[in-house]
């Protein structure tokens, strides 16, 4: 869990979002061209967003993973089977679409645990 | 005697000891056990709170980076493919260290930056560099944010997933091992006073019984010099019979 050199930050995001987080320098691609975010555009097929995901879930060097919320919402089946703690999923909001707390999976735990206690 | 829960032991003391010694162990083992749930249960409260707060103010966040990015876009026209083309090493990164909350290892993420980003500092230097410069920083402020609601979040998960566990274990003893244990030394206890009473009444009849029997044969003893000094010997010989039915009686129940 703990690599030396640092984990990376996945995305599976939209474009707008994604040019901002590139910004920062997060972007990264290896040797063999193999990229650790996703950018989903209209054209981009729902099984394309969920082998991502998949990928982005299962590799060793990433740490956390950010998801835009109205994508997440595409693949909410993929996302509430998700148990592991890391990488940790973020879902974040997108530019078109303001963040909306109630959608979030790990929000609506959040809530129910305060409502319940 | 209740025979269901309890474990199935050969009643003696040395059994009962080793019941005591668990039984003393289960219950050390309870209240240790209760005290983590409630370090933990308290961790997860102020987990919780943060994870909403931080949530709330990520919304927030990213909406004034996203206002940047339009401004940024208006100042120097479409600039993402520049920005898409040019990623190659991640400069910023996340490091993963683990912390420890009554033996719960909580993984923690702090965002590092290592090496630097020449290319993308010059993305955009003809026009409206400085714009997009501040919608870099602006996201910079998001994505540490990200960050560290991604490691309340995970925190977030194993905490829940180590409560439950914990809670079971509490629970588990309480309910399952310590009754059980109960019953068991109860029951060892009952069987070895029964024991005890047993042997007691033993020893009770069996002086009575020498008692009757040193008496009848003091009876026989005067019946027989009865006998000598001269009178009827055939009653004394009936009296003989008699005593003898009786110790055969006597025998057969003892």
């Amino acid at each position: 869990m703990a690599q030396q050199e640092g984990s990376l930050l996945a995305m599976i995001v939209d474009q707008d979002t994604a040019t901002g987080m590139l910004l920062t320098g997060m972007g990264h691609s290896d040797l063999r061209k193999r990229t650790n975010f996703l950018i989903v555009d209209e054209k981009t097929t729902q099984q394309r967003i969920e082998e991502a995901f998949r990928e982005f879930t299962n590799r060793e060097d990433v740490a956390v993973l950010l998801i835009n919320q109205v994508i997440a919402a595409t693949i909410r089946h993929l996302l509430d089977g998700y148990t592991k703690p890391v990488p940790a999923i973020l879902e974040i909001p997108s530019k078109d679409a303001p963040y909306d707390p109630s959608q979030d999976s790990v929000l609506q735990r959040v809530r129910f645990m305060f409502g319940e206690s | 005697m209740s025979t269901q829960n309890r474990y199935t032991v050969t009643p003696t003391v040395s059994v009962l000891a080793v019941m005591k010694g668990r039984l003393a162990g289960a219950t050390k083992g309870h209240s240790l056990l209760k005290k983590k749930a409630d370090a933990l249960n308290m961790r997860f409260r102020q987990i919780l709170k943060k994870i909403v707060d931080t949530k709330e103010e990520m919304g927030r966040v990213m909406k004034a980076s996203f206002f940047s990015l339009a401004q940024a876009k208006y100042a120097t026209g479409d600039f993402k493919h520049t920005v898409f083309d040019s990623v190659d090493q991640a400069s910023i990164k996340v490091k993963a260290s683990t912390d420890n909350v009554a033996g719960v290892k909580l993984p923690k993420f702090e965002s590092v930056k290592e090496g630097q980003d020449s290319k993308l500092g010059l993305i955009g230097l003809g026009t409206g560099g400085k714009q997009i410069q501040e919608c870099r920083k602006s996201f910079m402020t998001a994505l540490d944010l990200l960050v560290e609601l991604a490691s309340l979040q995970t925190a977030f998960l194993t905490l829940d997933e180590a409560i439950k566990t914990t809670n079971r274990r509490v629970n588990a003893l309480e309910h399952v091992v310590k009754p059980r244990l109960e019953n068991t030394i109860a029951y060892i206890k009952g069987e070895l006073d029964e024991l005890e009473r047993e042997e007691f009444f033993r020893l009770k009849k069996v002086q009575s019984n020498k008692k009757k029997h040193a008496e009848l044969a003091e009876a026989i003893e005067a019946a027989r010099r009865k006998g000598e000094n001269g009178t009827a010997a055939p009653p004394s010989q009936n009296k003989a019979a008699n005593v003898l039915d009786q110790a055969a009686d006597a025998d057969i129940i003892f």
